[in-house]
């Protein structure tokens, strides 16, 4: 989870070009971290590469915090790279 | 009453300088922008070289996220919308945002994102593909982009007419404030193709130099040895004004703009008719626009991109339009690309503010490598150096694939 954690995190600051101290478990991507409907498509397409999974559009529709992100890797990843 | 035009600010960007001033004193000193390609490995391509912007960081002008978003020629059109509108000094308000517009175009837009990204369909397959592989590439994103970071909310558009781009978006800005939709266009023309589809696309046409083993003495227009032109990049913008509307805000004048021409060859899809008459007739409109006689003119930016027919053709037009005016070598005619190479859809623009610094500084800006003059080139060409010359009127050329032509005049201004 720590693992998960820290590398949706560092994907987050990487491409909203935001604060890592901004980036808190109930930061919303379009309402708190700048990102527009795009950015999102992008951000869910950096997780699938780190995490070799393929997050399906039913599902990346419902990733909207980052908490929604950390567990929906953590349920499905195949431990990460 | 008529609504004159005039040219507030200037921004340009290419291989020979980041701004207006320092393209202007590389160019008085003939100095060329020509160099091995560093922008992907040549390996393979019979040409190797090519007239790149060096030291340009997109980071100067746009967040690092939103950078992302955007092919090269965005980045370059901003750089150059950047400097043009710090030195019109127009600052876009609530009080006048729908009376400024943006016409910026490009030839080509973005090669390089449209080859990155199907690079990575081919490897990954269409779920790879970036949701910004579209705004990023497309042509009017320039236009769109400008008019987002500057509150730009008049008419907003982008020409894509190969070489004459640029040409035809000053024109047509030009136009779209004299009937009245705007009091202040940003307009111009950027194009960053030195991607391996247009290095290699060119290439394949056989229209570009191959003096890999030269590249700074590869363009050579008039010069019995050229061989091709020289594939460059950048941008140029003019801030096209309103006469009164400039006057009013106390802005600096650096030229007015008094005539634009267009024809079409309706010829072939990339060669002109050897009697150049698509390029006589658009320079016949434009100065038929501008109420000028051809003696009028004093010089002229000519298209001329280094090309065996092309420079040969143009020279041919401007003879049989001005006549014992160009071949008593009054006439005063050069070509930078000589130096800065060919911007593509960025030329118009680029050649529009040398053209105008030209006006300002009463200097005509030389073709640089003219060492031997094509017996077929009967004009003078101002081989080399720098001719300090009265100017009051010049004209700028430029002619596209697909037989599409564009001429702008300009006047000095004087108070």
């Amino acid at each position: 989870m720590a693992a998960v954690e820290e590398k949706v995190k560092q994907i987050i600051v990487e491409q909203l070009q935001v604060d890592e101290a901004e980036v808190t478990p109930s930061a919303s991507f379009q309402e708190d971290l700048g990102a527009d409907s795009l950015d999102v498509v992008e951000l869910v397409m950096q997780f699938e590469e780190a995490f070799d999974i393929e997050i399906p559009d039913e599902d990346a529709e419902k990733i909207k915090t980052v908490k929604d992100a950390i567990e929906y890797i953590d349920k499905n990843a195949k431990g990460g790279k | 009453m008529q609504r004159r035009v005039v040219v507030t600010g200037l921004g340009l960007v290419c291989a020979v300088g980041n701004t207006a001033p320092e393209i202007w004193s590389k160019l008085l000193a003939g100095k060329s922008g020509m160099a091995p390609i560093t922008a992907f490995d040549t390996t393979g391509f019979s040409v190797t070289f090519a007239a790149e912007v060096k030291n340009f960081d997109p980071l100067d002008f746009v967040d690092k996220k939103e950078s992302r978003k955007m092919a090269r020629f965005i980045h370059l059109a901003l750089g150059a919308t950047h400097e043009a509108m710090e030195n019109s000094g127009l600052k876009i308000t609530d009080q006048n945002a729908t009376r400024v517009g943006v016409h910026i175009g490009s030839g080509i837009g973005g090669f390089d994102i449209i080859e990155r990204e199907h690079s990575a369909m081919l490897a990954g397959g269409p779920r790879k593909i970036s949701p910004f592989f579209i705004p990023a590439a497309i042509i009017n994103l320039a236009a769109g982009q400008v008019s987002i970071r500057y509150g730009a909310k008049g008419p907003n558009e982008a020409t894509a007419t190969a070489c004459t781009t640029s040409a035809h978006s000053i024109g047509d800005a030009y136009r779209i404030i004299e009937r009245g939709d705007a009091d202040v266009m940003i307009a111009g023309g950027s194009e960053a193709a030195i991607t391996p589809m247009g290095i290699g696309g060119f290439a394949a046409m056989r229209a570009l130099s191959t003096r890999n083993d030269d590249p700074e003495h590869a363009c050579r227009p008039f010069d019995k040895d050229r061989d091709g032109f020289v594939c460059g990049e950048g941008a140029g913008i003019l801030i096209l004004e309103e006469l009164e509307h400039a006057k009013a805000r106390g802005a600096k004048i650096v030229a007015e703009i008094i005539g634009y021409g267009m024809s079409a060859d309706a010829f072939h899809i990339t060669g002109m008719p050897e009697d150049g008459d698509g390029c006589f007739r658009a320079m016949e409109n434009a100065l038929k626009s501008a109420n000028l006689r051809p003696e009028q003119i004093d010089y002229v930016n000519a298209h001329a991109t280094s090309t065996p027919l092309g420079d040969a053709t143009e020279s041919k037009a401007m003879q049989r339009l001005f006549g014992e005016h160009a071949t008593s070598h009054k006439l005063l005619v050069s070509s930078t690309k000589s130096m800065t190479g060919h911007l593509l859809g960025g030329a118009g623009g680029l050649e529009a503010g040398i053209t105008i610094m030209a006006l300002m500084n009463q200097i005509v800006p030389p073709t640089a490598n003219l060492d031997n003059v094509d017996p077929e080139c009967k004009l003078n060409y101002i081989a080399n150096h720098p001719q300090n010359a009265k100017l009051d009127y010049a004209l700028s050329n430029s002619f596209g694939f697909g037989g599409t032509n564009g001429s702008l005049v300009f006047r000095r201004w004087e108070e």
